[in-house]
């Protein structure tokens, strides 16, 4: 019964985070976005202690039901490791292990110094959540998105407008291989081990542990019932129950209520800690020196993707002789400006800040409409998000990001304030101009500018008539992107914007 | 009715006392010559009910000429959808098919030039001709030279003999002079066709027996069709094509200055004997895509009638006209067509009656008269201009294009007009994307403000988009 409740909880928390990263028509944040709010580790970088308080506690009550139910990856884990289970003569594969603190404990150190010291992409790497949302966005949103794209195929050709296209694109090399490695590393460990990763690396587990050993209520092993069968500890995926000393080790015990229902001599039972029958036994096992692997990625790959856009020459589509009617011109791509300084998009109040509150689980990307966040390859700022124009442009109606973002690196702002947020200036680039280099008419940029910071000025100042280029005055300008992502050079934009450190209002 | 001068335009009693009110099928081009009627003219009109197409006869040549013509401008792609969306190749067997189908049921007239479907539908026409006795059908192309680099007497004299080439002929049936009055008005004109001598060389082609008929055909600036019309007795036009259709007869000017009403330019001709080839009799599917309310009516009407059989009656109905070119891109667009002139009912006093007010009905909704003929393609920036102007019109015909936030329907109607936008332009050749270079104007056959209509289109999606309304 227990086991079945923690089951039907865990899936329905699953799905509902699964789905948060799916979404991309922004309808789902309204229902489920507390789902992502209540995650550990998001909720601590948004010093949000309501929610901490409120997790402590539970783990208090009854153990680690944060780990089986409210985190998505372990629950990820579980239904890997129950698919291995279903396997013939598999399904009490497991046996006990003594805990491995000195890793454990390792980790967690450097993951508290890491979080204090902003170093954000390592903090991203370990935790669960992101790490999981990481797997959805990158893994499991493109197949989302084509499934998505199929049916708007059908639905177009049936004259309904139920399904819209949506775009499915790479966002990030660097991240994509973090997100492909993680998922093969977690799905190897779970298939064998079970809980393998949430008792030995993962941070929230190690924390949570602290307040798991002393939960009010907890599965006890009555001694005098056991007959020493020990299928309990073969069916355990968290590999703490120590059939031979009637022992379980509360500090990794995830509260699964698996071990309850495979006991044939009604021998375990979940129940209230001070419960005077018997003598149940709670030992911890001391810490042992035992060194593992880590599963730290190499971070040092990087950079290659900004690098690419510099290579490609500044060819710009002339405008051909018109002769025949019909057809379309080709339209070049447009290429990632080398910026000195990242762009990050209003809410994040400045780039340290983003780095210290963020945990890189990709749940802004996700929802971004325009195709302007994508993760960061900055091995500093590693799978953070950052935004770029080559797709579309941070648009005034929307707020997205700052509406999702569970762990506060981005503050909620009101279309009003973001209006008058500045994230950046926008820079001209004489060469690029199509008013010089085509001779032509434009002004696509002052025509989109939302807050009026360009204006079409004389390219000769003493004649009047001569070409209008555009001027900018940097201190109106919010660094939206419209100018950058509208203007007809290509493959570099003849005006594009650069990041600034911290933000503020015109 | 005489050809005297003092007849500028056809009055509607005009048109009826000639085409004949009461039913009768006489609709011949020789009513409109000093009331003569040929024998042969007349017994070609005469299958009224037997499913057979009727034929105009033209006073010159004497060319018994199908009153449906086919227009090579909108040919399909082997994409499939309509014709000329994006880069696709065109379906030479489907245009083989539709030629096939065509020429078995009567029709006999095709119409081409040099610059449709990106340069490809002379080749393509003459590919599927060739596959017929050259006497079965009349050939009509264009000197299409319209770029300032084929002004040159040499340009545009290899661009003429290029026809022949591409159409795998030794002489061509109707040869015109393309879209005099377009772009920079009399001036051009005189580049293109008068200083380089090119219109001389033509005469001399045509007394050589290379084109059996010259004419031209014409947008925009009117000073140069009174011009041409005016020196009628030195060049001796055998036809004039136009743009002619219910809404144009009295609104053309009313939709845009620098057009003339068909009313005018019919009344011209057929005062001066000169056969009229239709252009445009359905504003490229614009008067068949009418809105909602006024299908209606002209379903209660005729329910069994398509909506474009009436406009293609409208435009058959006029006694002086050779042939009506429809562009037909799709098999059904041909079967209707056949339909509708195997053969003609002309309008009745009434039905002309009915037309106009439906025109004077959709005067009142704001669409862009662009007919998607693709004059303006392709953009130097990328940009799919019909397409953007289409999804608009479409959209107020569908009643998807609200006022404001306050309109009943402006939730649904919103998400219509902006998934419907991401359907039919991708992201890149939206209006967004317009840097106003005003390339794409001069080139529009119905005058219009290209760079001005994209914009207003464009801030019109930013206040859905924004919600602003």
């Amino acid at each position: 019964m227990l086991r079945r409740i923690r089951r039907i909880l865990a899936t329905c928390f699953f799905a509902a985070v699964t789905l948060l990263f799916l979404d991309f028509t922004g309808t789902v944040h309204a229902w489920l976005g507390w789902t992502a709010k209540i995650q550990f580790l998001p909720a601590l970088l948004a010093l949000n202690a309501g929610i901490i308080a409120m997790l402590v506690l539970l783990t208090l009550l009854f153990g680690r039901v944060y780990c089986s139910v409210i985190c998505p990856l372990g629950v990820f884990q579980d239904a890997v490791s129950w698919i291995s289970g279903r396997r013939k003569k598999k399904k009490y594969r497991f046996s006990y292990s003594p805990a491995k603190s000195l890793l454990r404990y390792t980790v967690l150190i450097v993951f508290a110094v890491a979080v204090i010291a902003g170093i954000g992409s390592f903090v991203a790497l370990l935790a669960p959540y992101s790490a999981y949302g990481r797997i959805v966005q990158n893994l499991f949103a493109p197949l989302w998105g084509w499934g998505n794209n199929l049916l708007a195929y059908f639905a177009e050709r049936a004259d309904s407008y139920a399904f819209y296209e949506t775009d499915v694109w790479l966002r990030s090399l660097p991240t994509f291989l973090i997100a492909l490695l993680t998922f093969a590393v977690l799905i190897v460990l779970a298939w064998r081990n079970g809980r393998t990763y949430c008792n030995t690396v993962c941070p929230v587990g190690t924390i949570l542990s602290f307040f798991s050993r002393y939960a009010l209520f907890r599965p006890t092993i009555d001694a005098r019932k056991c007959r020493n069968c020990s299928l309990c500890e073969r069916r355990c995926k968290a590999a703490c129950i120590d059939s031979k000393q009637h022992a379980i080790d509360y500090s990794r015990c995830v509260v699964c209520m698996d071990c309850l229902e495979v006991c044939k001599h009604d021998a375990l039972h979940y129940e209230f800690r001070f419960r005077s029958h018997g003598k149940a036994s709670a030992k911890s096992e001391p810490p042992r020196t035992e060194t593992a692997g880590s599963t730290k990625a190499d971070i040092t790959r990087r950079r290659f993707l900004l690098g690419t856009g510099a290579l490609v020459g500044t060819a710009l589509v002339h405008a051909q002789e018109k002769k025949v009617d019909g057809g379309l011109a080709v339209i070049e791509k447009k290429s990632v400006p080398q910026r000195q300084t990242p762009i990050v998009p209003p809410g994040a109040v400045s780039i340290r800040h983003l780095a210290r509150h963020c945990t890189a689980c990709q749940l802004c990307v996700s929802v971004c409409p325009n195709g302007v966040l994508r993760p960061s390859a900055d091995p500093l700022r590693l799978m953070q998000p950052e935004s770029s124009y080559e797709r579309g442009y941070c648009r005034p109606e929307c707020t997205k990001c700052s509406e999702v973002c569970p762990a506060g690196a981005f503050h909620p702002v009101t279309t009003a304030e973001k209006s008058a947020i500045q994230v950046g200036h926008a820079v001209w680039i004489r060469e690029n101009c199509v008013v010089l280099t085509d001779g032509v008419s434009c002004g696509n940029c002052a025509r989109h500018c939302p807050t009026g910071a360009i204006q079409m000025v004389p390219s000769d100042p003493s004649d009047p008539q001569s070409p209008q280029i555009p001027a900018v005055d940097t201190s109106r300008c919010i660094g939206c992107g419209a100018c950058e992502n509208l203007c007809p050079a290509r493959p570099f934009s003849a005006i594009y914007v650069e990041g600034h450190e911290v933000h503020s209002e015109i | 009715m005489k050809t005297g001068k003092e007849k500028t335009t056809l009055s509607r009693r005009d048109f009826f006392k000639v085409a004949g009110a009461a039913g009768a099928s006489i609709a011949g081009l020789s009513a409109c010559r000093n009331g003569e009627t040929s024998s042969a003219a007349a017994a070609d009109e005469t299958h009224a009910g037997t499913g057979e197409m009727t034929y105009r006869t033209s006073p010159t040549t004497g060319d018994r000429v199908s009153l449906l013509g086919f227009g090579m401008m909108r040919l399909p792609s082997v994409g499939g959808r309509s014709a000329r969306e994006g880069n696709d190749a065109i379906d030479q067997e489907m245009v083989n098919a539709l030629v096939d189908h065509a020429l078995a049921h009567g029709v006999n007239y095709f119409d081409t030039s040099p610059a449709y479907c990106q340069g490809l539908s002379e080749r393509a026409t003459g590919i599927a001709l060739s596959r017929h006795p050259r006497d079965s059908y009349f050939i009509a192309t264009k000197l299409s030279n319209f770029a300032p680099s084929t002004w040159s007497r040499e340009a545009s004299m290899a661009m003429y003999r290029n026809s022949f080439r591409e159409l795998q002929v030794d002489r061509i049936d109707y040869l015109l002079l393309h879209g005099i009055g377009m772009g920079g008005g009399m001036e051009e004109f005189e580049a293109r066709y008068i200083r380089n001598g090119m219109l001389d060389f033509l005469l001399e082609e045509r007394r050589a027996g290379r084109i059996r008929n010259l004419g031209f055909s014409y947008h925009g600036d009117i000073r140069v069709f009174d011009r041409l019309l005016a020196q009628h007795d030195r060049y001796k036009w055998d036809f004039v094509q136009i743009q002619l259709n219910y809404l144009d007869w009295k609104y053309a000017k009313q939709i845009n200055p620098r057009n003339t009403d068909a009313e005018y330019l019919y009344g011209e001709l057929a005062s001066r004997g000169i056969p009229a080839i239709i252009m445009e009799p359905l504003l490229g599917g614009r008067l068949s895509n009418v809105p909602q309310n006024i299908a209606a009516q002209f379903k209660q009407r005729e329910p069994e009638q398509s909506i474009a059989s009436w406009a293609f009656r409208f435009a058959g109905s006029f006694p002086c006209v050779l042939t009506v070119l429809s562009g037909m891109t799709r098999m059904e667009h041909l079967q209707d067509n056949l339909r509708t002139y195997s053969p003609l009912q002309p309008l009745s006093e009434e039905e002309f009656a009915f037309l106009q007010r439906m025109a004077t009905m959709m005067m009142q909704f704001d669409t862009i008269p662009c007919n998607d003929c693709k004059y303006c393609m392709p953009c130097p920036y990328g940009l799919d201009i019909p397409a953007i102007l289409l999804h608009y019109n479409k959209c107020l015909n569908e009643g998807n294009v609200p006022v404001s936030a306050q309109d009943e329907n402006y939730r649904k109607a919103r998400r219509a007009y902006l998934i419907g936008y991401d359907r039919s332009v991708p992201k890149l050749r939206q209006a967004s994307h317009c840097i106003g270079c005003n390339q794409c104007s001069p080139h529009c056959p119905q005058g219009i403000d290209i760079p001005k209509e994209l914009q207003r289109i464009d801030r019109y999606v930013e206040q859905l988009k924004q919600e602003t309304l």
